[in-house]
Parts: structure tokens; C-alpha cells; sequence
């Protein structure tokens, strides 16, 4: 039942957008539908703390410890970010950046992008799995091109062919894991690809098939998750939208794709017995961690700095979880929440930035603190934040992917904190002119909303500090799966 | 072996021979009426033969023995060919001391006279329809090869007349996507080799595009007649190469008898009226591809004979 | 192994139809010519799904089949179609350079395709299994599609027949994916190809064209 009013309330949503999202009032509505999923998941969540995982519609939706607080921290950011969009749209509509038929598509393909991600999370079934991946790519991509000038088009084009054609390897793999699985669970289409069903015969599962479906899959959804070398969309996609889409893209679908191909890795674990998608994975993340932080120098617009951050991030949980073990499997679920946090707080406070600066680069924006402090305050605490510092919670959950890794495997120790100091260097030297230093640049028209980047700041902070028992054990549980 | 068997080679040939000016009769035919122009009469290309060999050859100043040698080597390999092919039986002597591959190599020893006289004279049209025709046939002969390779994968021989028995057999009687591929790149080369359209116009003189009839420019009267008959013979045994390959119906493969090679005669004949109006309906349907794009082209061809090897290996195997 | 039945024989044939039409698509130059390789290749794909609905007594394939004749054959090139009309890209010839390179390494990756298949293969429990190789050679050859061309809608035409390459190795190779899942799958292809057509006239009001050579400006600085 509330995984029904989960996935339908942002889908009715998107319906009533549709037609009334040209109103003056359309933001309102959006964050009140968003407010509703909030709630509705705070319900499942409720539920699940009190009766344990649990499954719906015949199997088909199934809710347990490792996909619970994804679907909480999703909705709580979609939350979140619609609270943000909607002062932030209005600057946008202000300084004519958007038509309002184009803010009746912005609103709809936001509500049905979230229903897209709520679906990835709560299905059972890797065919519908892939079904809401292709549809989270498919809505996102008119949001990208939203504001229709060249550079958004561009973006929106390489974010549609290369997510494409990725997306299009991953339903590869399903077939692949369909035919491993046939054999295993009957022909029986609406069984053999529910993936409790899959997780519960995986040590008879061909070990050949399911091998080569999981390297499409990898590839597939890495291709979502920003993984290098096929990152290229990321920073174009983030950096071109509005910037309420690049929080969503970079804090919620980024995990969601992670998600995917997590499922995917338990499931071969299971069927190949040996550490060799553990060993892919942390190869991916490596190297996409590496990659980004070389390239975060060279960046000169202020969204895409904070997209190859994300990159690099991806890449820290990508390693985490490749390295397998209860530690790191913790520390991997962790950086997801707190990432997905702060990752969506820094683009609010940026987008603000950036609309008071009126140029994404970075060179242009300046003494944010003398013009409108609280986006000042706001863009350091978070660069900070993702920055590792103690106390905030990507230092916890770094610090715990940096032990475990010395442990298991020193050889990538000194790797990954080379490229945390790299990052920590680019990104630190680039926020203290654009936070302090002089300007005469206006006030905005309307004043911004920064309730949520403090909201989240606040959160990460929190999670530096003190886990709720109930999330903390979630995460024992999910980590479990990823070890038994 | 009996002197009937003998007989019957010769035979074979002297059909051959014959048939080969009523075939490219019957394309040109076909092309005229599908292009509606007054179509020519088959017998069209006997009456040019008759005509040629009634006239006084005429020869270049500073041509070789090479020059006046080259018509009468070229028909004669032609003519080992067609004995080698079993057009209308598997059941000869000839077809049988020569494999497949032995008959790339004849046709490759034509073409090197046919070039080598063409540059004998030492004019330029001959030296570029020389030089054009040699890079055909580099291009040519692998993807020839491949399709061949094909065949031989298939029966497990290199001898054609295997090769059609073992088609023939009725356990292997099933579809095979990788013959497919092959027939497809057959066409192709035999498009190619022949000079048609795509690659050449068998009915022009342009300069700038000709190749086989650059070569044979400077050839008159009986010379030329030899010239035009062997390359008549060549799309014949092409022809056959092709009938044999993919569709060996109605060859025969027991001892040789007159009502089985009445029978097979007639579906000789049969399968070359098809052939020939499908030959013109295509060529009347394609346009001349630009020289440079002939490449590309044949390129197809040798892709298109290796994946059906793949195929053949994948799905067949 | 035994003489394989002659449904698989047909089915095979029509795996390699799909896999000449795949090459033919790399090589072909014009717009129009591409499309209607793609109806053809949608049409071989119904045949197959039918043969192998008819063979398996799977009545579930048949509705996939008719779904796939009226998507691929019938909605799509329609919409393709009209597209190119609207655009006024009917004549358009693609300038493609060195198509005998692209050629050999589409050769390349049918043989990769088929060496990654072999092992599946080797332990099909059908005999349709051994399509599968075909089908990811025909998804390679629709990459590489991709990575050639440099306009839009010749990559979006490339993006379908990856599709089509998709469907067929779903239905060969496991009789099909559950119903709804493929109703899913339907609906985002066709959803996709909106959104494409959207896009174009996007790209068209912006850059003039839809040649992708104008969508070079965002490299990475």
C-alpha cells in the first residue's frame, strides 16, 4: 500500500502538471506532491522499521534494507529540491531564461522522473528495473535541453545517445541473466526475473551467462552511474540544465544507477563464486575516481567542478563496494546518503551562485558572502563537506573506505588519497574568491530559498556524528547481502 | 575410363563453347527490353563472331608474339575452365585432376595475358585497363577465394564435383544462412569480374571508366572475336561456378548417360535464362559506381564471404 | 550434434538476413535507404518471433510478434519518415569516409561478438541459442552505427536497429521476456523516438542542421 502511494503520488503528479503546470501556483503544487511522496515514504519507512522487508503486487515491488533509505533519501531530496526549484525557477522565468510552457514541462518531467526513480528502487523485477532506468533517462533529457541553447542541446543530445546506447547494453544483460535463469526458475517470465527469486538460486546459476550478462550490465549502468571512461555526459548534462535537475541527476540518479548495478553484482557474486566483479568494480571506480580529479583542475564552470566531483565520488562508492566486506559495504551505503546530500545542497547554494553572478564560470562569480551571505555560507559549508572534513559525514564515511582499503588492499591506499588531496586543493582554491572578494553584482529578484541546503548540511553533519540506530542497522543488513 | 567418357568432355566443352554467345545473347536481350529498346536478336553475338573472323586482321607496328598469342591463350583457358566446372556432370576426367583454387589460377592466368597484351602495344587506354583490370582482380580473387572456402567448408573438399554431390546428398539438404552470405558476394564477384555494371559498362567506351574494353581496343578481326568469345565463355563460367555452388539441381551425378545429360541441359539452360534476365534486371537497376568506389565494393564482397564463414562456423559448426 | 530442425534452419537464415542487413545498414550513404533497411530488418524480426511463437506454441509471441509489426514495421518508419519529410533530409547522402576500414572493423566485432557468444553457445540447451552470437554481433554492428555517423537522424537510426538486435536476441534466445516487461520496453522505444523527433527540429532551430558537427562545442576545458 505505501509503496503504491510512493510511486503513484509523483506519477499523479506528473498527470496534473501536465495540464496545470503552466499556473502561477504549478511550483506550489510540486512541492505539495513532492511533500506527499516525502510523507508516503516516511510511512513505508515506518512500516519497514516495524515489520522488516516486506513485498508487494505478487513480488513484483519488494522492499528491503538496502533499497528502504534510498527510497526514503530520494524522496526526501526530490522533497528538497522542489522546495529549492521553486524560488529558483521563478529568478530563471525572471531573467527569461524559461517560457512557462516550458515550466509546465519542467514540472511534469520532474514529477515523472522522480516516479522513474521510485520504481528503479522499489521493483523486484530486473526487466522493470530496466524498464524505469530508460524512463528516468528519457524524462531527464528534456529537462537537460530545457533552456534550448546550443550548448543545452548538445548536452542533452551526448546525455541521450551515450545513456542510450549504455542503457541499451544493460537490457542485454537482463536478457542474458533471463537466459541463465530460465533454466533455473522455469519459463515463467513474471518469476525468473524477480530478483529475490534470482538472489535465492544464485549459486546454480550458469556461471558463464551470468558472468557475461554482469559485464554488460556493469557497463550498462555504469554508463548511468558516471563511471569513467563513459562519463562523458555527466559534466555536459549538469553543467547545461537548470540547476535543480543537475541536484537531482547528480545526488538521486547517479545512486540509483549504483543501485542497479549493485543488485546485478550481488546476483553474479553469488553465481560465479569468485572476487572478479568485486575486482571490476573497484577498477571502475579507481579509475573514475583518478579521472575526475585530474580533470577537476581544469574546470572553469562552477557546475561542472561539482559534476566531476560527483564523478569522483561515484567512483569512491564504486570502490567501496567492489571491495566487498562489511566494512566497506558500510561505508559504500553511507557515502551514498551523505553524497546525495551534500552533492544536492552544494548545486542549490551554486545555482544561486551562479543566478546572483549571472555567468556559470567561475571567474565571474565573487564575493558571494558581501551580496547574499547565506548562499555564501552555504557554498562553503558544503564544499567543505564534500570535501571530507571532519565532522561532516563524507569525512566518516571516507575515513572508513580508507582504512579498509589499507587493509585489504594497500596498493590503491596511496592512489585514492593523492586523489582526494588533488580534489581537495582544486575545489577548496576555487570556493575562497568566489565566497570572499569584492562585487557589485545585484541582489536577486526574488529572495533564495536555502532552507534545503541547510537542511541537508545539517543532515550530513548529523551523520557525521551519530547514525540512527535503525539506519545504522539497515546498513548492517544491506552490507550483509553483499558479503553472504 | 572409356573413350565415350572422352567424347562426352569434349562435348561438354564444345556446349560450353557454344552456349556462352547465346547467354550474353540473352542478357543483352533482356537488358534491351527491360531498358524498352528494340531488342537485339540472342543470336546477335554469333553474327558479330561470324563477321569478325571474315575480316583481314590488322596489327600494331610494334606488336609481339605476346599481342597475337594473348586471344588465342585466353579462349583456350576459358575453354579449360568450362571442362573443369561441372556445368552438366560431375562424372568427367577433367573436372576431376583440377580442384576449385586451380580454377582461381586460370582465371588469373588469363587476366595476366589479357593485361600483359594490353600493354603491349604500349598505347594508353591499354595501359589503363591493364592497370585497372589488375586491381580488380587483386580485390577479386581473395573475396572469390573466400566464397569458395565457404563451399569447401561445407563438403569438406576443394573439388567442385564433391562439392555438388555433397550438396546433392539428401541428409544435407537444409538451409544455410552462411551460403547465403557467399551467394551474395558470388554476385558481387562475378559482377566485378565480368566487367558489368556496377563496376563496368560491357556496352560503352567511355575512357574515363572502361576497363575491360580498354584492354581490348587495340584487337581486330579474329583476334578480337577470340577476345569477345572468352570473356562471353568467362560470364558462362561464372555462371556455372555459381549454379554449382548454390544450386546444383538437376546436375548429373551418376555415370554419364544421354538422358541424364539431356536432363541436365536442359536445366542447364533452364537456370541460365533466370540468371540472365536477373543479371539484366539488376544491371538495368544499378548505376555505375565511380571508379574509386570499386574498392569498397568488393571489400563487401571479401566481408561478406568471411562472415558467412563465421556464420557457418557459429551457427553451423 | 543432429541435423537441426527446419524451423532452426529457417530461424538460422533469417539471423544471418539480419546480420547482411546490419552491414548493409554501416555501409548505406542515404537517409532513405537506411529506413528502409530498418523496415526490413523489423520485418525479419516478425518473421522470426513468429516462427519461433508457431514453433514453441508460445502464444505470448504472437502478441509480441504483432507488436513488433506494428511498432517496427508500421509506427516508427512512419514517424521516421515523416520526420525526414518535414526536415526535408529525403535526398540526404551522408558523406562516409572509408567505409571498407569500417567494414573490417565491423568484421572485427562480429568475430569479437561471436568469440564472447561461443561459450554461451557451447552449452545451449536449443539449438536457438547459438543465435545469440548473431544477435550481439547485430548490436555491435548498430554501435558502431553510431560511432560513424556523424548526423542525427542517421544515429537515431542506428540507435533502432540496436534495438532490433535486442528484441531478436530476446526472443531467440529465451522465448521472449515477459509480457509486460516488453510492453515496457515498447513504450520507452517508442517514447524515445518522440523525444528524437523532438530533438531534431530542436537541433535544426539552433544549428541550422543536423549535422553533429556543430554539437562539438562542449569538450572538456
Amino acid at each position: 500500500m505505501e509503496i503504491a502511494l510512493v510511486v503513484g503520488f509523483p506519477l499523479i503528479g506528473a498527470a496534473l502538471l501536465a495540464v496545470i503546470g503552466a499556473q502561477r501556483y504549478a511550483a506550489e503544487v510540486n512541492v505539495a506532491i513532492s511533500l506527499a511522496t516525502l510523507l508516503a515514504a516516511a510511512a513505508l519507512v515506518i512500516r519497514v522499521i516495524r515489520g522488516g522487508a516486506m513485498s508487494a503486487f505478487d513480488e513484483q515491488c519488494f522492499i528491503d534494507p538496502f533499497n528502504v533509505f534510498l527510497v526514503a533519501l530520494t524522496a526526501l531530496v526530490g522533497f528538497t529540491t522542489s522546495v529549492f526549484s521553486r524560488p529558483y525557477m521563478r529568478i530563471e522565468a525572471a531573467h527569461g531564461h524559461v517560457t512557462t510552457g516550458r515550466l509546465r514541462l519542467y514540472h511534469s518531467m520532474y514529477q515523472l522522473f522522480m516516479t522513474a526513480m521510485l520504481v528503479a528502487l522499489t521493483t523486484n523485477n530486473l526487466g522493470f528495473l530496466w524498464v524505469a532506468m530508460e524512463a528516468a533517462t528519457l524524462s531527464t533529457v528534456l529537462l537537460v535541453s530545457l533552456y534550448r541553447t546550443r550548448a543545452s542541446i548538445e548536452a542533452a543530445w551526448k546525455y541521450f545517445i551515450l545513456c542510450g546506447v549504455g542503457i541499451a547494453l544493460a537490457l542485454f544483460g537482463t536478457i542474458l541473466v533471463y537466459v541463465a535463469a530460465e533454466g533455473r526458475l522455469g519459463g515463467n517470465g513474471m518469476t525468473a526475473l524477480l530478483w529475490t527469486h534470482l538472489n535465492a538460486v544464485k549459486g546454480q546459476l550458469e556461471p558463464t551467462v551470468i558472468g557475461l550478462a554482469f559485464v554488460f550490465l556493469l557497463v550498462g549502468y555504469g554508463t548511468k552511474v558516471g563511471l569513467a571512461p563513459l562519463h562523458n555526459w555527466l559534466p555536459d548534462a549538469h553543467a547545461e540544465g537548470p540547476t535543480p535537475v543537475s541536484a537531482v541527476l547528480s545526488g538521486l540518479l547517479l545512486n540509483v544507477a549504483l543501485y542497479a548495478v549493485l543488485r546485478c553484482k550481488i546476483i553474479t557474486d553469488g553465481a560465479l563464486h569468485s572476487a572478479l566483479p568485486g575486482r571490476m568494480l573497484m577498477g571502475f571506480g579507481l579509475l573514475s575516481t583518478v579521472w575526475a580529479t585530474f580533470f577537476l583542475w581544469r574546470q572553469r564552470d562552477i557546475k561542472r567542478l561539482f559534476a566531476y566531483s560527483s564523478i569522483e565520488h561515484m567512483g569512491i562508492m564504486t570502490f567501496a563496494f567492489g571491495m566487498g566486506g562489511p566494512i566497506a559495504s558500510f561505508a559504500g551505503l553511507l557515502h551514498m546518503t551523505v553524497h546525495s546530500l551534500t552533492k544536492s545542497a552544494i548545486f542549490f547554494a551554486a545555482g544561486h551562485a551562479t543566478q546572483t553572478a549571472g555567468t556559470q564560470r567561475m571567474d565571474g562569480i565573487r564575493g558571494l558572502l558581501a551580496v547574499h551571505p547565506s548562499v555564501g555560507w552555504g557554498l562553503m559549508l558544503g564544499a567543505l563537506a564534500i570535501l571530507g572534513m571532519p565532522p561532516f559525514g563524507v569525512f566518516a564515511s571516507e575515513y572508513l573506505v580508507l582504512t579498509t582499503a589499507m587493509r585489504d588492499h594497500p596498493w590503491a591506499t596511496p592512489i585514492l588519497l593523492i586523489a582526494l588531496a588533488i580534489a581537495f586543493a582544486a575545489i577548496f582554491g576555487r570556493m575562497q574568491p568566489m565566497v570572499f572578494g569584492d562585487t557589485q553584482a545585484p541582489p536577486l529578484p526574488h529572495p533564495p530559498s536555502l532552507l534545503p541546503v541547510f537542511v541537508h548540511l545539517i543532515l550530513v553533519l548529523a551523520l557525521g556524528i551519530w547514525i540512527p540506530p535503525a539506519l545504522a542497522q539497515w546498513y548492517r543488513l544491506a552490507a550483509h547481502l553483499f558479503t553472504e | 575410363m572409356t573413350t565415350a567418357v572422352y567424347l562426352w568432355q569434349v562435348g561438354v566443352c564444345l556446349v560450353a563453347t557454344g552456349l556462352a554467345p547465346l547467354f550474353a545473347g540473352w542478357v543483352g536481350q533482356c537488358r534491351a527490353m527491360l531498358q524498352n529498346r528494340a531488342a537485339p536478336p540472342v543470336w546477335q553475338p554469333y553474327r558479330m563472331l561470324r563477321k569478325l573472323f571474315h575480316k583481314e586482321a590488322t596489327l600494331a607496328t610494334d606488336a609481339s608474339w605476346l599481342f597475337r598469342s594473348a586471344p588465342y591463350v585466353v579462349f583456350a583457358v576459358m575453354v579449360l575452365a568450362a571442362a573443369i566446372i561441372p556445368s552438366l556432370t560431375t562424372q568427367l576426367p577433367v573436372a576431376r585432376v583440377a580442384d576449385a583454387i586451380a580454377l582461381v589460377g586460370l582465371f588469373a592466368t588469363a587476366r595476366v595475358f589479357m593485361a600483359l597484351a594490353a600493354m603491349d602495344i604500349g598505347t594508353a587506354f591499354g595501359t589503363l585497363g591493364a592497370r585497372r583490370e589488375m586491381m580488380m582482380g587483386f580485390l577479386t580473387e581473395p573475396a572469390l577465394l573466400m566464397v569458395l572456402f565457404n563451399a569447401f567448408l561445407m563438403a569438406g573438399t576443394t573439388a567442385l564435383p564433391a562439392i555438388v554431390q555433397s550438396t546433392l546428398t539428401p541428409s544435407h539438404a537444409m538451409l544455410h544462412p552462411s551460403l547465403a552470405f557467399a551467394a551474395v558476394a558470388f554476385v558481387m564477384v562475378l559482377l566485378a569480374e565480368n566487367a558489368r555494371l556496377p563496376i563496368d559498362n560491357p556496352s560503352t567506351h567511355l575512357e574515363l571508366t572502361m576497363i575491360h574494353e580498354a584492354m581490348v581496343l587495340e584487337y581486330s578481326a579474329r583476334h578480337l572475336a577470340l577476345m569477345e568469345w572468352a570473356s562471353w565463355l568467362k560470364l558462362f563460367n561464372y555462371a556455372c561456378i555459381g549454379f554449382t555452388l548454390f544450386m546444383p539441381w538437376g546436375i548429373a551425378t551418376q555415370s554419364v548417360s544421354v538422358g541424364g545429360m539431356a536432363f541436365a541441359l536442359l536445366a542447364l539452360v533452364a537456370k541460365l535464362l533466370v540468371a540472365g534476365s536477373a543479371l539484366a534486371l539488376f544491371e538495368t537497376t544499378s548505376a555505375k559506381l565511380r571508379l574509386f568506389r570499386a574498392p569498397e565494393f568488393l571489400t563487401m564482397a571479401f566481408l561478406l564471404a568471411v562472415l558467412g564463414l563465421l556464420v557457418h562456423l557459429l551457427l553451423e559448426g | 550434434m543432429p541435423a537441426p530442425t527446419f524451423a532452426t534452419q529457417v530461424l538460422q537464415t533469417l539471423a544471418g538476413a539480419l546480420l547482411l542487413i546490419a552491414f548493409a545498414m554501416l555501409a548505406e550513404r542515404r537517409s532513405r535507404r537506411l529506413v528502409t533497411l530498418l523496415i526490413w530488418q523489423g520485418a525479419v524480426l516478425v518473421t522470426s518471433t513468429l516462427l519461433v511463437a508457431v514453433t514453441a506454441h508460445l502464444s505470448h509471441l504472437f502478441f509480441s510478434a504483432m507488436l513488433t509489426l506494428v511498432l517496427k514495421v508500421g509506427v516508427l518508419p512512419w514517424i521516421l519518415l515523416r520526420l525526414m519529410h518535414r526536415l526535408g533530409i529525403e535526398r540526404d547522402n551522408e558523406p562516409l569516409v572509408n567505409v571498407p576500414t569500417l567494414m573490417l572493423v565491423g568484421l572485427g566485432a562480429v568475430i569479437f561478438a561471436f568469440g564472447l557468444a561461443q561459450p554461451i553457445t557451447a552449452l545451449a540447451t536449443t539449438v536457438i541459442r547459438q543465435t545469440l552470437g548473431i544477435a550481439l554481433a547485430v548490436i555491435l554492428l548498430a554501435l558502431l552505427m553510431i560511432l560513424a555517423r556523424r548526423k542525427a537522424f542517421t544515429q537515431v537510426i542506428g540507435f533502432l536497429a540496436l534495438e532490433n538486435g535486442l528484441f531478436f536476441a530476446a526472443t531467440t534466445t529465451t522465448y521472449g521476456m515477459p509480457m509486460v516487461v516488453e510492453l515496457g520496453i515498447a513504450l520507452d522505444v517508442l517514447v524515445g523516438v518522440f523525444i528524437f523527433g523532438v530533438f531534431f527540429f530542436h537541433i535544426r532551430e539552433q544549428f541550422d542542421s543536423l549535422d553533429l558537427h556543430h554539437l562539438e562545442s562542449l569538450k572538456e576545458d
